[in-house]
């Protein structure tokens, strides 16, 4: 088992790819430094949220994925 | 009753319309909206992303706060992901009431949080190539009416 992470909507072009797995636990710095600096760097800021097993993350800095998780980067919506 | 459904294959708003309808003898009235793909020259397509934990969950915590706030006998909302062309429904909001109010109100609403609160992505296929697509200010004050 590992964390599986989802880039949705335009983060898939900025992260050039769809999705990454990574070796649990993982937190907030290491996400960070997993997924590339243009990524990290929108990530920092305020626009983008992050869910963690279906979930979004009120305070996203407190990331603590477990083995199974999935984390999903969500730029703001372009709604329907 | 409540149908709410993400649809990846084109659909036929009457099809749906017409059960949810007949699922609410003595009902007051009906209001329904079909929102289509509109027609643009520049738009080749449409491509909705969506992310199934949260899209499917916040439409039903919509539907909720919709029956709460209203009265209603029952509340339809079916939206499209997937690839899209120009004509194409992308969404249906249907709601029955004892009372039109209900029903117009309900589905204005929900449309609403649809249009700029709901966790999807979209992006237009153009001579260009693909775009991304953010809510327009109208949404959000649209949206704002609702508190």
């Amino acid at each position: 088992m590992a964390i599986r992470i989802l880039f949705l909507g335009p983060l898939r072009d900025l992260a050039g790819c769809e999705e990454m797995t990574a070796a649990a636990p993982l937190d907030w710095a290491g996400l960070l430094k997993l997924v590339g600096q243009d990524v990290a760097e929108v990530l920092a800021g305020d626009r983008i949220h992050l869910a963690c097993g279906g979930r979004v993350l009120a305070n996203k800095t407190e990331l603590s994925a477990q083995d199974g998780d999935e984390v999903a980067l969500l730029p703001p919506v372009s709604g329907g | 009753m409540r149908d709410i459904r993400l649809l990846t294959e084109m659909f036929v708003p009457g099809a749906l319309i017409g059960p949810f309808t007949n699922a609410h003898p003595g009902l007051g009235g009906v209001c329904t909206f079909v929102g289509e793909v509109r027609g643009d020259a520049e738009v080749a397509a449409l491509e909705l992303t969506h992310y199934e934990p949260l899209t499917l969950g916040g439409m039903h915590q919509l539907a909720d706060r919709a029956e709460e706030r209203f009265d209603l006998l029952g509340l339809l909302m079916v939206h499209r992901i997937g690839l899209l062309r120009v004509g194409e429904p992308i969404v249906c909001v249907s709601a029955a009431a004892l009372h039109r109010r209900d029903a117009i109100d309900a589905v204005d609403c929900c449309m609403d949080h649809l249009k700029s609160a709901a966790w999807f992505w979209k992006r237009e296929k153009r001579s260009d190539g693909w775009h991304w697509i953010e809510p327009r200010d109208e949404d959000h004050r649209d949206l704002a009416r609702w508190g």
